[in-house]
């Protein structure tokens, strides 16, 4: 920790406790589903009970004969009341992209589509009403299975897009068919990263009150995005920008599940307007799994190509992906920010990627914590792990024979990213360190000796991750239809509190700490001066929200740049009130002293004060200490860490415990460890939920069968262990705090290094692969498969 | 419809009530506590905790006519009048038990209902007791830090107290 001029800490470092905690444990909280307006009224929403069927008739009439419904519409009857939602993503020439109506008119395309909705007086007037529409359908043939779904005579999710096709890119780095006929190795795998369910713990909820006098709209909405939610609400409903005030008060989480624009949003916006009173819509938790996005869903063929010693030479992935029934604001996009991640922190000389989006009658999927590295990351590090075991090394070796050094960065890998920086070797030995791995090791040989009931295994994952989505050059090079800049504006008060605008949209993340701590140290003043403002489109007009690990690298540079100016304009008139040259004074611990007579002084606050009085500026000068700023950085940020997973699995019944979970994560420089600690927490958790508990199952006709929280296995405190935790700190060399993100680092890392340690343990018995997650029925099964013995 | 007597964070509230509603929608839309909130339909996530009678129930999985004649205690009624946090929410702004805050109302009532059966649990035990309550944001590890920080301010607390002469 560095002190400043006059001896106080800098705040860049210190582990604040939060300033958002007051209001949330004591219950003063204002999530959306706590606004009542007078006059409000209720949506409820008919949602087709079929996957596949084309709607021959919609009869919302008997419900509006329900008490204290007000209105009812199917979706043909709001037809010319919409267009389509964003489709924000156009990842490759030939993607179809067909068009997506807050509610279908024509075919429902999976459960849970929206085909009706009633307006009521309460709640339960809304829903009872539902009971009364008239649904009829023709049933189709439910397209379920990816693969099948692309072979030809199949149903068609949408009728113009022949085998339910939506893209397929590829692309080639090096000359691949050369590396791997030189290789002495080829190894193959299929990887199934299964479909996930995010899971916020607050349900989604919007609110939409009219004014008509003015003809505008406020709309509070549980979303990451708010700026996202106003410019595209604009566009699918045809009502001026500046007419719609998006908010987004308390968020009960995210994870990627609120980062898009969704059919209610549409739907009460619109209904406001019609009716001309508020509407509240808020989603059960049946309803948030079967249609707020779902994450992943991809299969992974993959193939390296290496040589006797374990140099690796080559990796070609082949994937599939679903899109689910529509395509979501950035759904055809999450493979893509994975593509530059597959060849890991790993020195290939060759690499091929491929990827086909398929759609079929599922919930449609998005991005979820990670977005595309986590899936890349699983399939490196698992392979790199399969490699290891048939070159009989340890898995460790040969990622130490492989990876970039730390003297060798920045270094642009065979995907075409240059990496600013990293020290992977003091990370691994750090976790090696933490975890005891060469006694683990031993004590595995002997289990393995004994053929113990229960087996032990040690998973390692060494992740990178790029993150701080940004460059807008690179997002629309990409096929994005926005950029990635990010906007602050940094005021002094004239009383002396600064008061920091930020366009980015925290829902846990603890940004009104961690940036007033950034906007604290640049200005000289005092932590308890500064506030934070964001997630309005009227008080932060401008910005790009929170998604992407973006919020600091990005958000807080502009908060950077924004006092940057400040001090500069300060300096003017600071220079002009001590009749001295700008050049002649100094600038440390907000106080700007004449050189060689440090008595002489302004505060940055005094300054404001006589900024906002303005009797006595510097020639042409404007008053009032305010300055906006808004980055587009080049690049990414790239953190990196070695996770250490040790577990024993009961090779009879095929339960796995997680006996220890290691992580050593290098975010760059550290704002607040408090917080960076917690984000790796329940990274790790997210992470290790996908690789032991949780998955989406649907069955042949398309119904989700985990559809609440009894059956999709949300981990609770009892099913996880606490993780041993520590950092090393290479910093970012493409922002000036030197920072890196670190929201989806836990994620991407620990599910490969779960995965690798269950295989691990079941290596003796034949195991090559456990299909996650590693349920006690699927290592059974596995370890049955692998023995010859029945499924 | 029936008519109920709830006594909710020491005030004393008479309401007609649907027999169908359920006590945690009664608390939000009636009593306006709405710092008890709502996160599953199936009593899975725990998030509607609440004391009644002092035992911490799920309050999405009780009528607000089962409640009748009882005392209701909320997250808005756990600091002291003074304003001056209970231990519980203290030691879990200390920890840094909460990111998103939707689970922490539930977490929180769970957690005291815990230790008031277990002033000095053990990780297992304060994993095990606060197993009906999930969180998507902290991994957990904060919240056992902060249910283990209160538990010690707890048990300092009665030793002052025995210390203190008869």
């Amino acid at each position: 920790m560095t002190a400043t001029a006059e001896g106080r800490l800098a705040e860049v470092g210190q582990a604040r406790r939060r300033r958002e905690d007051a209001h949330l444990i004591t219950g003063r909280t204002l999530w959306t589903d706590n606004i009542t307006l007078p006059g409000m009224l209720h949506l409820a929403i008919f949602r087709s009970p079929v996957a596949h069927a084309t709607i021959t008739n919609v009869d919302v009439s008997p419900a509006r004969q329900r008490q204290g419904v007000v209105a009812a519409f199917s979706g043909a009857d709001l037809a010319d009341d919409w267009g389509p939602l964003p489709m924000a993503w156009t990842v490759s020439e030939d993607q179809k992209s067909p068009p997506h109506f807050p509610l279908t008119a024509d075919k429902a395309r999976f459960v849970g589509d929206g085909v009706a909705v009633v307006a009521a007086t309460s709640r339960e007037a809304a829903v009872d009403a539902l009971e009364a529409i008239e649904f009829d359908f023709e049933t189709l043939p439910a397209v379920v299975d990816m693969e099948a779904a692309l072979g030809d005579g199949l149903a068609l999710v949408h009728d113009d897009v022949p085998t339910n096709r939506c893209f397929t890119w590829r692309e080639s780095h090096g000359d691949y068919a050369a590396a791997r006929d030189r290789a002495e190795v080829v190894l193959n795998r299929r990887f199934v990263n299964q479909r996930l369910i995010p899971s916020a713990i607050e349900p989604r909820s919007v609110v939409v009150q009219p004014s008509p006098a003015t003809s505008e709209f406020t709309l509070w909405s549980s979303t990451q995005v708010p700026h996202f939610v106003q410019i595209f609400l604009s566009l699918t409903c045809g009502i001026p920008q500046q007419s719609i005030r998006v908010i987004a008060p308390d968020v009960g989480g995210g994870f990627g599940s609120k980062l898009d624009v969704y059919a209610e949003e549409a739907l009460c916006l619109t209904l406001a307007q019609k009716l001309g009173v508020p509407v509240k819509w808020t989603e059960t938790r049946s309803e948030n799994c079967q249609v707020t996005i779902h994450g992943r869903d991809l299969l992974q063929d993959v193939e390296i190509a290496a040589m006797r010693d374990g140099t690796v030479l080559g990796l070609k992935v082949d994937l599939t992906a679903n899109m689910g029934a529509y395509l979501q604001l950035l759904t055809t996009c999450i493979p893509l920010l994975g593509r530059y991640m597959y060849p890991g922190i790993y020195k290939f000389e060759a690499h091929d990627l491929s990827c086909t989006g398929v759609f079929t009658n599922k919930t449609p999927t998005d991005a979820y914590r990670g977005a595309g590295r986590p899936e890349a990351t699983y399939v490196i590090e698992r392979i790199m792990d399969e490699l290891a075991a048939e070159l009989g090394t340890d898995p460790i070796e040969l990622r130490r024979k492989n990876w970039i050094r730390h003297d060798e960065f920045p270094y642009t890998t065979v995907a075409g990213l240059e990496y600013d920086s990293g020290n992977y070797e003091a990370a691994t030995a750090r976790a090696l360190e933490l975890l005891g791995y060469d006694e683990l090791r031993a004590e595995q040989e002997r289990r393995r000796a004994r053929g113990d009931v229960v087996q032990l295994g040690i998973g390692v994952s060494t992740y990178t991750e790029m993150c701080g989505l940004a460059p807008s050059r690179w997002l629309g090079k990409e096929g994005y239809v926005a950029g990635g800049w990010e906007a602050a504006t940094v005021r002094v008060l004239p009383l002396g509190k600064v008061e920091v605008v930020t366009g980015t949209s925290p829902h846990g993340q603890g940004h009104e700490t961690t940036f007033a701590q950034v906007a604290a140290d640049a200005l000289g003043v005092a932590f308890d001066d500064v506030v934070v403002v964001h997630g309005d489109t009227r008080t932060a007009p401008l910005g790009l929200d929170t998604y992407g690990s973006r919020s600091l690298a990005v958000g807080g540079m502009a908060i950077v740049r924004a006092s940057e100016k400040i001090v500069e304009k300060a300096r003017a008139l600071a220079a002009h009130q001590l009749e001295c040259d700008p050049d002649d004074l100094e600038f440390a611990g907000g106080r700007f002293s004449v050189k060689g007579s440090p008595d002489t002084t302004k505060t940055i606050q005094e300054l404001a004060f006589a900024s906002f009085v303005a009797h006595d500026l510097p020639e042409g000068a404007a008053p009032i200490l305010t300055a906006d700023a808004v980055v587009d950085p080049e690049t990414f940020s790239f953190p990196h860490g070695t996770h250490l997973a040790h577990v024993e699995v009961d090779t009879e019944t095929g339960m796995v415990e997680l006996k220890q979970y290691v992580a050593v994560d290098d975010v760059g420089k550290v704002v607040n460890p408090l917080v960076v600690e917690g984000q790796v927490h329940g990274g790790v958790a997210q992470g290790i939920a996908q690789a032991l508990f949780e998955g989406a199952v649907y069955d042949e006709d398309g119904n989700l069968l985990t559809g609440t929280l009894v059956d999709y296995l949300v981990p609770s405190a009892a099913d996880l262990p606490s993780f041993t935790t520590d950092r090393t700190e290479t910093p970012s060399t493409t922002n000036p705090l030197g920072v890196k993100g670190v929201g989806e680092a836990g994620t991407i890392a620990s599910t490969p290094a779960v995965v690798n340690a269950v295989v691990d343990a079941l290596r003796p018995l034949g195991v090559d692969d456990v299909e996650m997650p590693c349920t006690p029925m699927h290592v059974w099964q596995a370890i049955g498969a692998a023995s010859g013995g029945a499924k | 419809m029936p008519r109920i007597s709830v006594t909710v964070d020491g005030v004393r509230h008479e309401h007609d009530v649907e027999p169908r509603v359920l006590l945690v929608h009664y608390l939000r839309e009636r009593v306006g506590k709405v710092g008890t909130v709502v996160g599953c339909d199936t009593s899975n996530c725990g998030a509607c905790t609440v004391l009644v009678d002092g035992e911490s129930v799920k309050s999405c999985s009780v009528l607000a006519v089962q409640a009748d004649g009882s005392e209701v205690r909320t997250i808005e009624g756990l600091a002291a009048e003074d304003g001056g946090l209970h231990p519980l929410q203290q030691a879990f702004h200390e920890c840094h038990a909460l990111q998103c805050g939707y689970c922490t109302p539930g977490m929180i009532m769970a957690a005291v209902d815990l230790l008031e059966n277990n002033p000095e649990p053990s990780e297992q035990e304060i994993r095990e007791g606060l197993e009906g309550n999930l969180c998507r944001c902290t991994g957990y590890q904060n919240i056992v830090r902060a249910v283990q920080l209160a538990a010690k301010a707890g048990s300092r607390e009665a030793e002052a107290h025995e210390e203190v002469p008869v």
